[in-house]
């Protein structure tokens, strides 16, 4: 359902019933869901449609933790930092993931490979801490375990090469 | 009686959602049942009973709030007992067909329990302690009914409320919420009856109702497995109050964060269209009601009444100084009324059952039930809800089942960075709001974390602490900056540099936020830091005054440390482990963690094999023996 607007262009976006700043997030939502994030000139494009400031819509754009100006990497690594998940070592396993990935949190590889966030609670409190990848979750994560999980994840996109 | 419709409608005979004539097969796909894997277990059975189409049914259903269990699935079984499998896999599939729905055989060694109709040899799972204290009133569909049959919520009574509601008076209806003594259930505790008069006198022909399914605690999920396991309930108690206050139009703000939940309110709100349960004429009345989704953005502070409504005119999600309420002055100036998804959920239970049901249950200030996402150390996580008025013992020791592996109970975390930690002593504690609120938490979120001598209280506090000060959204200056503040001495405190009068400060700063912020969200942030400084102090004392960590957590302050009467000489394990090589071994093959080198990972700890144990952490670090304290200098020859 997500993916429904990927291959419309911004115009099917921008319609003209949505030609109010009430649907500024709406509108910024939909373009992160075709492209997986907000580039400068989608927004310069919505700003001209609103007839608001570019200024105004970046102030909102970053208020939000969801939106993103980088394009996503194509395996995102996020380790949940809910509370369950910190009490449990979840940020051992971050420190784990970024040491193993050799990136810093919220940064992308150099080859958009991986990318690692640090996510709120997803709710999975029982397996405690976890880190997901796409739809995957992977459950009661130590940091030796993230190395497990890397392996496991580059044989896999090794096979499919 | 006003028309055809209503009356068939309310005269419904209760029953139960499956036919008794065939084998039914329920299996949890809430967001928990699928990170267990349950929707393999789903194709695993779709598959197995290819053919079997006339005698056997699979369904998807919500949540039991059995986290721990899951992937859970329920075989219900004509003239049988229903027996609910737990820990289920893919290939536990095939013999659980062959042996329950074809056979004869229930397979009790992989059962959770029973059901109903149970026989002697199986648990019996409404007796067990984790269910025996509950009163499954919210919850009361939740991994029973599928959420994506319109039907099954109807045959159970579902939409009656509506129904009885459309043939009163909206004031009528007030008066029914107002006697059954309903409370906001998202946390403050506001009278649900108080919100709706105010709304519903408030001038003006257009009215909103918001449902703020907002739930941003990073520790709480009641409201994501509401949506996902019964979103029939949610929706009738919206429209229900829709009419109440003269509102045509509703919105559902619900986190983005939640997917699969916003799939189930799409699929609610078509069937219930179809029915014509929801748009205009509703069964044929004169009222009209219709409900739209809107996907937050990612905000903590979107929460809060007047910041969701800021975010839902598209801009920065900003609290507004109250009043004018929004139930007066709401969304674009128009009276709203902003209720959490558990309330409307008790609306709905309120209406279908009768107030007294509800009035019934609880203490003479919090009527009803009390939904809690349980986490943390405990046996048994996931959801639970009680009536008010149960104490924090049966919370945490009959329903949670106490602490894992037989550890000592250290606290309990109530209400997420809004809350706070109570000690062993308030355990027993009654839960309602105003008791938690006289002991220093809130009901709030209803997150509920436990902790264990494992955990540092000045890192939870710093934690909380933490998560406020990146959702602090930047509005008023005691919020912004307080909380900046309050997390870098917290900061201090737990590497070793905190002073005596750091904690004072800490505990003048708490105060200040408490007193100056412009929101609930600002003003409670510091209740973690009350909290701990209020029952904990003696472990700030130790950070401070003797560099030590209790707990052993802070990593400044603590050190791992290998037992050389323990170490097997011919075992690597930890060395192999170790990320940045700090472990060697000294000159009789025993193990050495270098101290300057060592990141603090734990991963020695945790690969050490359990019957040497000799991984230990010292705190503080002065306790690790001065000769094995890092490698000696390795001189050339």
């Amino acid at each position: 359902m997500k993916n429904d607007s990927r291959n419309n262009s911004l115009s099917e976006i921008l319609r003209p019933e949505h030609r109010h700043t009430s649907h500024l997030i709406d509108i910024l939502q939909d373009i992160q869901a075709r492209d997986g994030y907000l580039s400068n000139e989608a927004m310069l494009k919505v700003a001209g449609f609103l007839d608001m400031s570019s200024a105004a819509v970046w102030g909102v754009a970053t208020f939000y933790n969801q939106f993103r100006f980088t394009p996503p990497a194509r395996k995102p690594v996020r380790v949940c930092m809910g509370t369950a998940c910190h009490l449990a070592g979840g940020q051992l396993v971050l420190e784990a993931m970024a040491r193993e990935l050799k990136i810093e949190v919220g940064g992308t590889s150099e080859d958009r490979e991986f990318s690692l966030e640090r996510v709120a609670c997803i709710g999975c409190c029982a397996l405690a801490p976890v880190v997901t990848m796409k739809d995957k979750v992977y459950p009661r994560m130590t940091p030796p375990g993230v190395e497990e999980v890397l392996v496991g994840i580059k044989a896999e996109s090794e096979a499919e090469a | 009686m006003k028309n055809r419709m209503i009356r068939a409608l309310s005269q419904k005979k209760v029953g139960a959602p499956y036919s008794d004539k065939i084998t039914h097969i329920l299996v949890g796909t809430a967001t928990c049942g699928r990170a267990a894997g349950s929707m393999a277990v789903l194709e695993a059975f779709r598959h197995e009973i290819g053919g079997l189409e006339d005698t056997v049914r699979a369904w998807e259903v919500g949540c039991m709030g059995l986290c721990s269990q899951e992937p859970l699935v329920v075989i219900i079984k004509p003239g049988d007992f229903s027996v609910c499998y737990h820990h289920v896999t893919p290939q536990m599939v095939q013999q659980l067909v062959e042996g329950y729905v074809r056979g004869d055989d229930p397979c009790l060694d992989l059962a959770l329990g029973t059901m109903a109709g149970g026989n002697g040899d199986a648990v019996y799972i409404p007796e067990l302690d984790l269910f025996k204290y509950q009163a499954r009133v919210l919850l009361r569909n939740c991994g029973y009914i599928s959420p994506l049959e319109i039907d099954h919520y109807i045959a159970g009574g579902g939409y009656r409320g509506l129904a009885k509601a459309l043939k009163l008076e909206p004031t009528q209806i007030i008066k029914q919420i107002e006697k059954s003594g309903l409370r906001g259930l998202g946390g403050a505790g506001y009278p649900a009856a108080a919100k709706w008069a105010a709304c519903a006198q408030a001038g003006g022909s257009t009215k909103y109702v918001i449902c703020n399914a907002d739930e941003g605690d990073p520790g709480a999920f009641m409201d994501r497995v509401l949506l996902e396991s019964d979103p029939h309930a949610v929706l009738e108690g919206m429209i229900i109050a829709g009419y109440a206050v003269g509102a045509s139009k509703g919105y559902i703000y619900i986190r983005e964060e939640y997917p699969l939940a916003i799939d189930r309110i799409r699929v609610a709100l078509k069937q219930a269209r179809a029915k014509g349960l929801l748009g205009s004429r509703i069964l044929d009345s004169d009222f009209s009601f219709t409900v739209e989704i809107v996907r937050g953005a990612g905000a903590f502070v979107s929460g809060e009444e007047t910041a969701m409504i800021a975010a839902m005119e598209g801009g920065r999600s900003w609290p507004e100084h109250r009043p004018p309420y929004p139930a007066q002055s709401g969304l674009r100036g128009r009276p709203t009324l902003v209720n959490n998804v558990k309330t409307l959920a008790g609306v709905s239970v309120i209406l279908q059952k009768g107030w007294r049901s509800f009035r019934d249950m609880g203490t003479a200030n919090s009527r009803g039930t009390a939904l809690f996402a349980l986490a943390g150390k405990l046996e048994n996580t996931g959801l639970a809800e009680v009536p008010m008025g149960t104490s924090l013992r049966t919370l945490v020791y009959d329903i949670g089942g106490g602490i894992k592996r037989g550890r000592q109970f250290k606290a309990v975390q109530i209400g997420g960075p809004s809350g706070g930690c109570l000690p062993d002593d308030l355990l027993d504690t009654q839960i309602d709001f105003d008791s938690l609120k006289y002991a220093g938490a809130i009901m709030g979120s209803g997150g509920v974390i436990v902790m264990d001598e494992d955990n540092c209280m000045v890192d939870t506090a710093k934690y909380f602490v933490d998560f406020s000060r990146q959702e602090s959204c930047g509005r008023c200056t005691f919020c912004r900056i307080g909380t900046y503040h309050m997390h870098s001495v917290l900061e201090d405190i737990t590497r070793g540099r905190g002073m005596l009068k750091s904690i004072e400060a800490l505990g003048e700063l708490a105060e200040d936020v408490r007193a100056g912020s412009l929101c609930g969200l600002g003003r409670m942030s510091p209740n973690p830091v009350l909290t701990t400084l209020r029952y904990f102090r003696e472990e700030y004392d130790a950070h401070v005054l003797e560099q030590r960590c209790p707990a052993r957590v802070c990593k400044e302050l603590t050190a791992y440390y290998i037992l050389p009467e323990k170490c097997y000489r011919g075992c690597d394990h930890c060395v192999l482990a170790c990320p940045v090589e700090a472990v060697f071994s000294d000159e009789k093959g025993l193990k050495v963690v270098d101290q300057p080198k060592c990141t603090k990972c734990g991963s020695c700890e945790l690969v050490c094999p359990p019957e040497y144990n000799a991984v230990i952490r010292l705190s503080p670090v002065s306790l690790v023996p001065a000769d094995r304290r890092t490698r000696p200098d390795t001189k050339e020859p």
